[in-house]
C-alpha cells in the first residue's frame, strides 16, 4: 500500500465510522457498536500491556472496573465511614471530573501492577494479576457501604459537557468513537517512538536491552500506566452510558474477551485489537441471531481462540498484512 | 594513562561454586585489552559480574572513579560502559535498522509526555536517530541491510549486528564477549580492521577472546584468568612465552604427559 | 477455644481437597511448565461424573467415587494428546491461551449438558455429626479427609518410589538431559496430565457431595490451587501439602474471625503477598520435585 493511500484511506473510514447514527435505524445495533467500541479501546489499552511490552497481564479487566466504579462514585458523592471515626464524604461532582477521576484511580492501580510485574515473572505474574482482579471483585461485593455490593451503583448520571447531555445513543456513540480515535493515536505515538521501542526491546530480549541503558522499571510501569488508565477510560465510558455498574464488571470473563480480541486480531500489532474486537464484539449477535444459546457461542469462541492459535499464531492482521509484503 | 576500570579482589560465586575466586585487574584508557583464559575459567562470569548482571560476593569494581556497587544493568551502560554477549543476542524480531534505534535509546531526550502529546521535536527527533542509526550501520557495513529482518540475517552480520548496537550506545569502554566466535577467517579479518576503527574513535575496548590470532593481532595488553584469578598481564609477546599462561591452557595434557 | 478446634476441624477437610488440588497443580505447573487454566475444570467433572453415576445410574458411592477419579484422568490425558502435543516448544503465552479457549469450551460444555442448577449428590454416611467432646464432625467430612490423604500418599510414592515418578522428577529437573538419557517427554506429559487432572478430579468428587455441584464451581478451585502451589513451591508435593491447609486454615479463621465475605479473598490476598516479596513462592525449592 502506498504512503499516499494511507491517510486517505484513514480518513475514509473514519467519515464512514462518523455517519452511521444517520443511517443505521436500529438502536439496539447502535447500542451493539457502541459497547464494541468501548471494549476496543480496552483491547488497545491491554494490547500495548501484552502485546507490545510483552506482560503476560490477565488482570486487565480490574483497571476497566476500577475506571468505572471510581468515575460512577464520584459523580453520584459517596459516604464512607474509613476509621471507627473518620467519615469520608464526597459530594456529586460534574461527570467529566468523574471520568478524570476514574482515569486516574485505574492508572494509579496500573502502577502498583507495573511495579510487581518487575518484580514477578512469567507464569507467576499471571497469576498475581489475576488474583488482582479477584480481590477488587470481592472488595466491590462486600465492601456494600461504598459500592452497594451486588445490588449495584444506579442512576449514574450521563456525561454533561459544552451544555449538551450525552443520553442518546447517538451522541454516546460519537463520544465512544472519539475517545477510541484518540485512543488509537495515543497508542501509534507511543509505538513510534522511543519509549515504544524501549519497551519492545524489554519483551524481545531484556538482558541486550539493559546493556544499552533502558530502565526495566521505568518501561513496565509506564506500559501498565498508560494502558490502565486507557482502560480506566473505557470503563468510565461504560458507566455514564450504560449508567449501572455492579462488582460484574470485574468477572474472568470480560478479561478473556478482551484478550481473545488482542490475540485474534494480532497482538503488538497497531490494527490487530480494533479488528479482533469488531470481530468479537459483533459475533455474538450474528450468533445470536441463528438462536444459538449463549454457553454454546462460549464453546465457539473458545474452539475459535483454539484454531487462531494454532494456524495464525500471529492472529489475524500479520497474517493479512504479510501478503502484501 | 589513567584506569578507566579497576577491578579489586573479586570474589563471584556461581552455581555453588566461586567462579572468579580473586580477581584484580585493570584497563587504561584508550587501549585494547584482552582477556584471555582456557575454557570454563570465568570469562564471562567476570563480564557478567562487572557490568551489574551477577552480584560479586566481594571486591570492587570501580569505573571512572566510581564504585558500580549494586548499580543497575541499565545505569552501569548510562555510565559508558556497554558490553555484548557471548551468544548472539539481536532483538530478532526487529529491522537492523530497529535494532540499532533501540541502541540509540541513551541518546534520545524525548519524555513520555511528549511522546504522547505529540509534540513537534519528537519527530524532528526521530528523523535524526535514523540517519544517525544508518549512519552507525553504515560504519559496520550493514546499511544495505537495513530493513532486513535481525533473525533473518547470516551470522556473521548478526555479529556485526550486535556491535553496532553496542556502538549505537556511545561507549566510554566497550567489552566485547567472543565477537567472532563462529565467524570465518575473512571475516575475522574484516573484524580486526573494524576494532581498529572503533579505537580511532577513543573507545577503550576489553575483549574476551580465544581465537589467538586475533588477540595478538589487535591487543595492547593481554591478561590471562585462570581457576578465578588473574595469573599473568602483560604484552601479547610476554603473554605468549609465560609459563603460567602455557601452564594453565596446557595444563591437563602436560600434567598428563609428564604422568 | 471450642472454636478455634472446631475451626481447625473443618480446615482439616478442606486442606486435605486443597492439597489434592494443589499437588495435581503443582506437577503440571511444575513438569510441564503449563499454567493449567483447565485444572478446574477437571475439578467440577469429578464432581459432576459422581452425580451422574450415583444419582442417574445408580452405581453405589464406594464404586462411583474410584469410576469418577479414572475418568478424570482418562479425561486429562485426552487433553493432553489432542491440545498440548502441537504445542511442544511453543511460548508460554500461546499455551496460556489454548488452555484458556480449552477451560472457556469446558465450563459451557458442562453448562450445556448439566443446566446451571446446582445437582446434589446423596451419600451413604449418617446425617448426624460425630461428636467429639465440644467439636462436631460430619462423617463425610471425615471420609472426604481420610481418602484425600491416601491419595496424597499415593501420589507420593509413585513420584518417589517408581520408575515413572523417577522420570517424571528427572524431565522436572532437566528436560534435556531427561531426553537425552532416554526419558520419552512426551510421555511423561501425558501422564504428568493425567495424573494431575485426575487429583483434581478427585477433589471434585470428594468435595461434590459434600456440598454441590454447580457449573461455575472449579473457578474457585482452580485459584485455590494456584495459591497452593505459590504457598507450596512450584513441584514440591510436601510443600503443596503443608500449603493446602495452610490456606484451608487461613480461609477458616479469616471467615470466623474477619469477615466470611471476604473468605475466597484470602487466598487470593495471601498470592500477592508471598509474591511480593519471594518472588518465586514461599518454599521454593526448584532443584526437585517430589
Amino acid at each position: 500500500m502506498s504512503e499516499r493511500a494511507k491517510p486517505i484511506l484513514a480518513a475514509t473510514w473514519v467519515g464512514f465510522l462518523l455517519s452511521i447514527p444517520f443511517w443505521l435505524d436500529n438502536p439496539y445495533l447502535l447500542h451493539v457498536l457502541i459497547v464494541t467500541g468501548i471494549f476496543i479501546i480496552a483491547a488497545m489499552s491491554l494490547n500495548l500491556l501484552l502485546g507490545y511490552a510483552g506482560q503476560l497481564s490477565l488482570g486487565h479487566v480490574a483497571f476497566f472496573g476500577i475506571g468505572a466504579y471510581a468515575s460512577a462514585l464520584v459523580s453520584l458523592g459517596f459516604k464512607v465511614t474509613l476509621f471507627p471515626d473518620w467519615v469520608l464524604v464526597v459530594e456529586a461532582k460534574p461527570v467529566w471530573l468523574a471520568m478524570l477521576a476514574g482515569m486516574l484511580a485505574a492508572g494509579a492501580s496500573g502502577w502498583f501492577i507495573g511495579r510487581i510485574a518487575f518484580k514477578v515473572r512469567g507464569a507467576y505474574f499471571v497469576i498475581v494479576s489475576i488474583s488482582f482482579v479477584e480481590v477488587v471483585r470481592l472488595v466491590a461485593v462486600n465492601w456494600v457501604e461504598l459500592t452497594q455490593g451486588p445490588m449495584a451503583l444506579n442512576n449514574i448520571p450521563p456525561l454533561e459537557a459544552w451544555g449538551f447531555t450525552f443520553l442518546r445513543k447517538p451522541a454516546n456513540y460519537w463520544l465512544v468513537l472519539g475517545v477510541a480515535i484518540a485512543s488509537y493515536v495515543l497508542i501509534r505515538r507511543l509505538v513510534y517512538s522511543r519509549a515504544g521501542r524501549a519497551m519492545v526491546a524489554l519483551a524481545e530480549n531484556e538482558p541486550l536491552a539493559t546493556s544499552v541503558g533502558i530502565d526495566v522499571t521505568r518501561y513496565l510501569v509506564l506500559a501498565a500506566v498508560v494502558s490502565a488508565t486507557m482502560a480506566g477510560a473505557a470503563g468510565a465510558l461504560y458507566a455514564h452510558y450504560v449508567r449501572i455498574v455492579d462488582p460484574d464488571v470485574f468477572l474472568f470473563i470480560y478479561t478473556v474477551t478482551m484478550v481473545i480480541m488482542v490475540i485474534t486480531g494480532g497482538k503488538g500489532t497497531l490494527a490487530g485489537p480494533v479488528v479482533g474486537g469488531l470481530i468479537f464484539g459483533l459475533l455474538p449477535e450474528g450468533l445470536r441471531a441463528a438462536a444459538i444459546a449463549p454457553e454454546a457461542q462460549w464453546i465457539v469462541y473458545g474452539v475459535l481462540m483454539v484454531l487462531v492459535v494454532y494456524f495464525l499464531p500471529q492472529g489475524i492482521v500479520p497474517a493479512l498484512t504479510k501478503g502484501r509484503g | 594513562m589513567s584506569p578507566i576500570l579497576r577491578v579489586e579482589n573479586l570474589l563471584v560465586r556461581f552455581g555453588g561454586l566461586a567462579a572468579i575466586t580473586d580477581m584484580s585487574m585493570e584497563v587504561r584508557e584508550g587501549e585494547v585489552l584482552s582477556l584471555i583464559g582456557p575454557n570454563g575459567a570465568g570469562k564471562t562470569t567476570a563480564f557478567n559480574a562487572i557490568t551489574g548482571y551477577l552480584a560479586a560476593a566481594k571486591g570492587d569494581v570501580i569505573f571512572l572513579g566510581k564504585n558500580l556497587e549494586g548499580i543497575k544493568t541499565s545505569e552501569i551502560a548510562a555510565l559508558g560502559l556497554v558490553r555484548t554477549f557471548q551468544k548472539t543476542s539481536v532483538f530478532g524480531g526487529r529491522s537492523a535498522l530497529d535494532n540499532v534505534l533501540i541502541g540509540l535509546h541513551l541518546r534520545a531526550r524525548q519524555t513520555p509526555l511528549a511522546i504522547l502529546l505529540g509534540f513537534p521535536y519528537v519527530a524532528r527527533e526521530e528523523k535524526h536517530l535514523e540517519s544517525e542509526a544508518e549512519q552507525v550501520l553504515r560504519f559496520v557495513g550493514l546499511e544495505r541491510r537495513k530493513d532486513e529482518l535481525a533473525s533473518a540475517l547470516p551470522y556473521g552480520d548478526q555479529r556485526l549486528l550486535e556491535v553496532a548496537i553496542a556502538l549505537a550506545a556511545k561507549p566510554k569502554l566497550l567489552m566485547l564477549d567472543e565477537p567472532v566466535s563462529g565467524m570465518n577467517p575473512s571475516e575475522t579479518a574484516s573484524f580486526m580492521a573494524k576494532l581498529a576503527e572503533i579505537r580511532a574513535l577513543g573507545i577503550t575496548v576489553l575483549l574476551v577472546e580465544h581465537d589467538m590470532k586475533m588477540v595478538m593481532g589487535v591487543s595492547d595488553r593481554v591478561v590471562c584468568l585462570s581457576q578465578g584469578r588473574i595469573i599473568a598481564d602483560g604484552t601479547p609477546a610476554q603473554i605468549q612465552r609465560d609459563p603460567e599462561v602455557i601452564k594453565a591452557y596446557l595444563g591437563e595434557r602436560y600434567r598428563r604427559a609428564v604422568g | 477455644m471450642d472454636q478455634l478446634l472446631q475451626h481447625g476441624l473443618n480446615a482439616l477437610m478442606l486442606g486435605g481437597t486443597y492439597a489434592l488440588l494443589g499437588i495435581g497443580l503443582t506437577l503440571i505447573f511444575g513438569i510441564m511448565k503449563v499454567v493449567n487454566f483447565t485444572h478446574g475444570e477437571l475439578y467440577a467433572f469429578g464432581a459432576y461424573m459422581m452425580y451422574a453415576l450415583v444419582m442417574l445410574l445408580g452405581v453405589s458411592f464406594f464404586v462411583a467415587l474410584p469410576l469418577a477419579i479414572a475418568l478424570g484422568v482418562a479425561l486429562g490425558a485426552l487433553l493432553e494428546l489432542v491440545l498440548l502435543r502441537r504445542l511442544r516448544g511453543a511460548d508460554i503465552d500461546t499455551t496460556m491461551l489454548v488452555m484458556i479457549g480449552a477451560w472457556i469450551a469446558l465450563q459451557n460444555a458442562e453448562q450445556l449438558a448439566w443446566s446451571g442448577v446446582a445437582k446434589s449428590i446423596s451419600t451413604p454416611f449418617p446425617a448426624a455429626p460425630l461428636v467429639i467432646g465440644p467439636v462436631s464432625v460430619a462423617w463425610n467430612r471425615v471420609f472426604v479427609l481420610v481418602v484425600a490423604l491416601i491419595l496424597i500418599g499415593v501420589t507420593y510414592l509413585l513420584i518417589n518410589k517408581t520408575k515413572l515418578g523417577r522420570a517424571m522428577r528427572a524431565t522436572f529437573q532437566d528436560r534435556d538431559t531427561a531426553a537425552l538419557m532416554g526419558v520419552r517427554i512426551g510421555n511423561i506429559h501425558t501422564a504428568t496430565f493425567a495424573l494431575g487432572s485426575g487429583l483434581a478430579a478427585a477433589g471434585g468428587a470428594l468435595l461434590g457431595p459434600v456440598f454441590v455441584a454447580y457449573p461455575s464451581m472449579g473457578d474457585l478451585a482452580a485459584a485455590k490451587a494456584f495459591a497452593v502451589v505459590i504457598l507450596g513451591g512450584l513441584g514440591s508435593i510436601p510443600g503443596a501439602t503443608l500449603g493446602g491447609f495452610i490456606l484451608a486454615l487461613v480461609e477458616e479463621l479469616g471467615a470466623g474471625y474477619v469477615s466470611s465475605g471476604y473468605r475466597d479473598a484470602m487466598g487470593f490476598l495471601l498470592i500477592i503477598v508471598i509474591l511480593l516479596f519471594r518472588p518465586t513462592g514461599l518454599f521454593a525449592r526448584k532443584e526437585r520435585v517430589g
